[in-house]
Order: C-alpha cells, then structure tokens, then sequence
C-alpha cells in the first residue's frame, strides 16, 4: 500500500521514481477515489454507533459526488429502475429473484429516506474496496418523489413504471404531477421502457417517448391483463363508480364499455386461480402455482417478467426456471405476506393510502375470513385520516370485521358506521386487540388490514405466537 | 379502552314513513373532491335518513344542467388543474349559486370552493383567478403550505376538528364571521387565529378530514336548515353519534 500511497501524493513523478516496477492500475484508481475506503470506514462506524444508513452516503457524496455514477456505470447491464405509486418493493423484489433465476448478479436497494443517498450507502456496503461492484445489474426501487433527481444523475437503462393511483396527496403533489414524473423516467431510459398497458395515464407515456427524437429513443413494451380480469382492477377515474361520484379530477380512461384499441403486450395475466396463474408471452399460455397473493401482486409479477425479459434481451433464457421462479417469489413485506396463527393462516396487507386500500380489499375478498383492521396516523404512516373517506367499504359489509384497532380505530369505526359495514370490537390497543381477534376467530382464516406503523406492533406481537421474518 | 358500544346501530326508518325527500347537490365532484370530500356528501346523505327523511344526491358537474329545487350545496377542495377546468362554468353558475345562498340555503363549501366562493383567488405564480363573490373574503397564494391537525371553537357548533392543507390564505372581510377561533393549527392564514366563513346558512371552511363524519354538529345544521326551509319544521330522528363521540376525544389528543 504505502508505495502506491507516495505514487499518489507525488504526483507527477513517473512511476519509476517511487520504485514501483508495476504500477497496478485499479489500486491506483482506489487511491485517487480514497472516497471508497472513506465512506467504508464510515459506513462501519455509523453502523457501530447505530446510526442511519442514509449518513455514509452523505460523506462519500460531499467527497467524490460521482461515486455512485460511476460505480453504477459500471455495471455491465446498467440500471434498471421500477417506479410507480402501488406495489414497487414487491415488483422490484420479483424482478431480483427472476434475474437471479437465470445466474445474473444483482445490485438492488431498500428504499430509504434520502433515495440517491441511501443508493450511495448501500453501494459503499457492496463495492470491495477498489470501489468496484460484483454485479450485473442493479435493480433499483425509485421512488415517485426522488425519481428526477435520481434519473438526471443517473440514466437507466431500463425502466418499469407500474401505475399512478391516487394518494396521499399532501406527500407527493397531484395525480397528474405524478403521471409527469414517471414520464420523465421514460424519457430518461436508454434502451426501453416497460409500461402498464392497463393504466391510461402510464400506457400514453408511449406518446411522449415516441415524440422524442432518435437518438434518446428507447424501445416500449407492456404488460397487460387478460379483458376478463379487467374489472378488478379499480382505475382512479372510475372509483366509486355505481354508488356515487368518481372523484378524481381529468378523466382519461375511456368510457365503460367503450372498446379501446389497445397495443400488444409483451407478458398478459390471463387468468388468477386460487393457488395459481396464466401468463402469456411468446406466443404460449403458460401455467405457475404461485405463493403470491392478490390478484394485483400478481399482475405485478407480469410486470417484473416482462422487465426481466427486456434485461435479457436476445440472450438465452432458461424459461422454466424463469417460470419457477415466478412461483416461487414470496410477498415482499406486508404485502398479502401470509403467517401462520393456530394452524390457520394469517394474511398481513399493508394500506398506506386509499388506492392502497381499495386494491387490498379487491384483491383480498372477505369471504371466509376473519378481518381486522388497524389504522395509526403517526408521521410514518401519515396524519392525515382524510383518505378513509376515500375507500369505500361495502365489500365487508356482508362478512363484517371482527376487530378495529390502532390510534385511529374510532375514526374508522365511524368511517365503517357510514358505509353501513357491522363490526365487533374497537380497542385501540394493538396488543389487547390482537389477543382478541385471535381469540375471537379460532378455526379461522385471517387476515390484517394495516397503517405502516400499526403492522411493526403487529409483528412484534406476531413474533411472540408464530415465526415471523424480522424486519429492522 | 375496550370497546364502548358494540355494532353502530343507524336507527332503521325503513318501517315508518319518510319525512320528506332533501335534495344534497355535490358541486364539481369530477374536479373538486380531495383529502376525503366525498365523506361530507355520504354523511348528510345518511344522516338524512337516520333522521327519517329520504336523501337525493346529486351531482353538478361542468356543462350540466343545473337543477332547479335543491336543498342542501356541498362543494370539497382540488387540485390546482381542477380550479381551473371548473373556473368558466362556475362564473356561469355564479347567479344561481348567489341567490340560493342570499335565500338561505344551506351550504358547505372546503378548501378549493370556499376559496372560489370568495371575491378572488391570487396565485402566488401571478394570475388571479375570480371568484364568485358569496362570500366577502380574498386569498393569496403563498409559498408556505398550512398542513396538520386543527381544532377551534365555534359558539354555534362547538368545537370543531379536522385537518388542513393548503397554501392560499385567506382574509375575511365584514361581511362575513369567521367560523370558529383556532385552538391548535393555523386556519384562513398564518396570522388572525381564526378559521373557515359564516355566512347566512353557508359554512366555509379549509377543514378536511372529512369535516363532517366529526363534526356532526354542523351536518345537522345543514339538514336542519333545509328541512325548516322546505317543510316548515324539522323533526330530528336519533343517529347515534357514540362513535363519533369517541373519535373526536381521541383526535383532539392527536399532534399537530
Ligand atoms: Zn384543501
């Protein structure tokens, strides 16, 4: 190290003046972005005093800004982002899996506070200490509001863009804003861009791609639903259609019944079974038992298919493992992720907002089930109730919900009272309330409707009953 | 902290006779219905039948006919996009919603509309946009944006609660009261302490929440003014409000 270290400081000198016979490029490399072993360093002491992850991102992008640049660059199939309001982190969760199923290596990260930044930090975790990273590929998760920083920075290569429902809009502007964010994604991606051929305001990204000139031209493809699935999938224009006013601004889907001329997919869902599922690509219908729940997970899950088919390219592609694969993915965090309580399983579906909400009851039929609902509205989960009123409720209204709990459970028991919805008990303890459910519903299946903050208590409740993955 | 009541009970009317039909006019739900708006409508329509009359819920949106006999207006915030597609045709309603309103007809407008159902709305990009003039306050488009838990006092309907979020502030004129003094968060504006515009039988405020489902005080209001204009009296039926009751104790206790 040391006569590298006097290469470096003098600088100037050819290399034979220090005595160095061969003067190993990468190590001087290294050397000149000090920045690595730094921020390691860092990394490893934050990391000690049980700091955040996002502060060594911080140091290495003060010292050498184009850190996480050039690592990223460097990385022989180059970036592949997935946004989207609903079901990023289970998508891009699928799309690791499915890459790894065919050998690639894959960089992805867990969405943080500071999104560039906490790229940075995860990247200071995986490069050796020469700053390079052992990957093919890295996937990463964007969100919404960090995208134009992130895509001006960085160029993917590839994007996935899920869809643009309704939230909480105080967190990221309008409906509309937010349409022209992942628009200028699309127009940022250099070889092609996945889109939801289902979803108007993602589906006519297209537009604008193609109105771009050919230099910056990457390629489009789809994912699309089989007509039969179509109506379970709520559209935000057409929310609350039947029983009232929709209530969200611009109209762009067509109307009901109206016949669109729709573009051919890359990958169609053709069918959800209770345990299983149809896609369609090349031509052929092939047919997986899946662990996923939901039918909007798994139309995710054709999502994550059709971006991990344009990673391939022309490449081979080992397509029953690929198949497998698919089956074999398990529901990221909190999404339809299902436990065993009694010997019955116990569903956990995280609601954050009201498109959230909406597609979790669609998704996740009442049925047969026992339900609980908790709802808390501390900073991470959002103060604002309003978005109760936003869902609509009615699909329990025959089965009823056993349990209402978390800080807001009155709010949600008025909210249940208004849609004429019965319910058992209100106890805004989650502990007690959870004892009770489980109680109350032996022999049961079950199944959780939760606030971010509301299901960290559940599992750590859960935890003590059953085996539960620990998420810090 | 267990559970207080169980099941809500809506008093089922379906056996007796309805009392009369109320007439509830959404305004712009198409554009203007955010942050829960919706709720306001499906308050006053269940609570119309809980107090043993028949609800009609309507819906006005841009280039509709407007209807002739309604009973109760409610309008709800939106986006800045919103404000401007509904801009024209609100100006050509403006007559009609005039006079309902000089003739007393209850009213409930939030956010977006109470701000258009003043004299102006000046951007803070520059253009203004007019307003109807109903009631005597302007807003200014500001850089700063009043978000969180609100709670005030109001002599006629108790405390009020819910949740704001907006950048205009607004200043009141003498032709209008404020609709309660501020006990937490900031109201019209950053500065008088005061929140929402009384005038006549409208109620004007930037509370979402939505407003109503906790504030059953003014839902009441609004139906028992137009069942007094309408049918001469209004013969209250008994919605049970211990829900409502408990949500409200348990919000007041929440943060900003
Ligand atoms: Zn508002």
């Amino acid at each position: 190290m040391l006569p590298a270290l006097r290469t470096v400081l003098g600088k100037g000198l050819p290399p034979a003046a220090t005595g160095v016979p061969c003067l190993d490029w990468d190590i001087l490399q290294s050397m000149l972005s000090f920045s690595v072993p730094l921020g390691k360093l860092v990394r490893t002491l934050s990391r000690l005093r049980g700091g955040g992850s996002a502060f060594p991102g911080l140091v290495v992008e003060k010292i050498d800004p184009r850190f996480m640049q050039r690592t990223l660059a460097s990385l022989p199939h180059g970036v592949a982002v997935v946004s989207g309001t609903n079901g990023k982190t289970t998508t891009t969760k699928m799309v690791v899996e499915l890459l790894e199923s065919q050998g690639l290596k894959v960089f992805t990260n867990r969405s943080g506070s500071n999104f560039t930044r906490g790229v940075a930090a995860s990247l200071l975790g995986e490069v050796d200490w020469r700053g390079r990273l052992d990957a093919d590929i890295a996937i990463l998760e964007l969100d919404e509001a960090h995208a134009v920083h992130f895509v001006n920075k960085v160029a993917p290569r590839f994007s996935l863009l899920l869809n643009v429902l309704r939230d909480q809009l105080d967190r990221f502007g309008e409906i509309d804003k937010t349409a022209r964010l992942l628009e200028h994604i699309a127009s940022k991606t250099t070889d092609t861009v996945v889109l939801n051929r289902e979803d108007p305001r993602v589906a006519r990204i297209a537009n604008t791609i193609n109105g771009l000139d050919a230099v910056h031209h990457p390629s489009v493809r789809y994912f699309g639903l089989d007509e039969s699935l179509r109506s379970t999938f709520p559209n935000d224009d057409e929310m609350r259609t039947g029983s009232g006013p929709s209530p969200s601004g611009t109209s762009v889907a067509a109307a009901p019944g109206e016949a669109v001329e729709l573009p051919d997919a890359d990958v169609v869902l053709r069918r959800v079974g209770a345990q299983d599922a149809d896609f369609e690509f090349d031509g052929e219908t092939v047919t997986t038992t899946m662990k996923l729940r939901g039918v909007y997970n798994i139309f995710n899950a054709a999502a994550a298919l059709s971006l991990t088919r344009a990673v391939l390219g022309t490449g081979p592609v080992d397509t029953p493992g690929l198949v497998k694969a698919l089956g074999d993915v398990a529901p990221a965090f909190g999404r339809g992720e299902s436990l065993t309580v009694d010997g019955q399983p116990l569903e956990l579906v995280l609601v954050k907002n009201p498109s959230g909400f909406r597609l979790g009851l669609k998704s996740f039929p009442a049925g047969g089930y026992a339900t609980m609902i908790a709802i808390n509205d501390n900073y991470a989960d959002g103060r604002d109730m309003s978005w109760l009123w936003d869902v609509e409720f009615e699909s329990l209204r025959e089965d009823g919900v056993e349990v209402l709990t978390g800080v807001r459970a009155y709010d949600m028991a008025l909210r249940l009272q208004y849609d004429d919805v019965p319910f058992g008990v209100v106890e805004p303890d989650i502990t007690a309330a959870l004892r009770t459910f489980i109680d109350g519903s032996r022999g049961k299946p079950k199944r959780i409707f939760c606030t971010y903050t509301s299901m960290l208590a559940i599992r750590r409740e859960l935890a003590k009953i059953t085996i539960v993955e620990v998420v810090s | 902290m267990t559970s207080e009541p169980q099941s809500p009970t809506t008093q089922s009317t379906a056996s007796q006779p309805s009392k009369g039909t109320i007439r509830v006019l959404q305004l712009y739900p198409r554009e203007m219905n955010i942050y829960g708006d919706w709720g306001n409508a499906l308050v006053l329509k269940q609570r119309i039948k809980w107090h043993g009359y028949t609800p009609e819920l309507l819906e006005y949106n841009v280039g509709d006919d407007f209807p002739d006999d309604v009973d109760i207006v409610v309008g709800g915030g939106g986006q800045d996009s919103g404000q401007l597609v509904i801009q024209d045709d609100l100006q050509a309603r403006a007559e009609q919603l005039r006079e309902l309103a000089e003739n007393g007809a209850p009213m409930l407008v939030i956010c977006g509309l109470y701000q258009l159902f003043g004299k102006f709305f000046k951007t803070s990009t520059g253009p203004t946009i007019p307003g109807i003039g109903i009631l005597d306050v302007e807003t200014h488009g500001t850089d700063e944006r009043l978000i969180g838990n609100v709670i005030m006092k109001s002599d006629e309907f108790g405390d009020i609660m819910g949740y704001e979020n907006h950048s205009g502030q607004t200043t009141l004129g003498p032709g209008v009261e404020p609709l309660g003094t501020v006990t937490k968060g900031a109201g019209n504006n950053s500065k008088d302490g005061h929140e929402g515009a009384r005038y006549n039988n409208v109620v004007a405020s930037y509370l979402h929440g939505s407003l109503l489902p906790k504030n059953p005080a003014i839902a009441d209001f609004l139906i028992r003014t137009a069942a007094e204009r309408k049918f001469g009296t209004f013969v209250p039926g008994a919605p049970d409000d211990d829900y409502a009751r408990l949500a409200r104790e348990h919000a007041a206790r929440r943060p900003r």
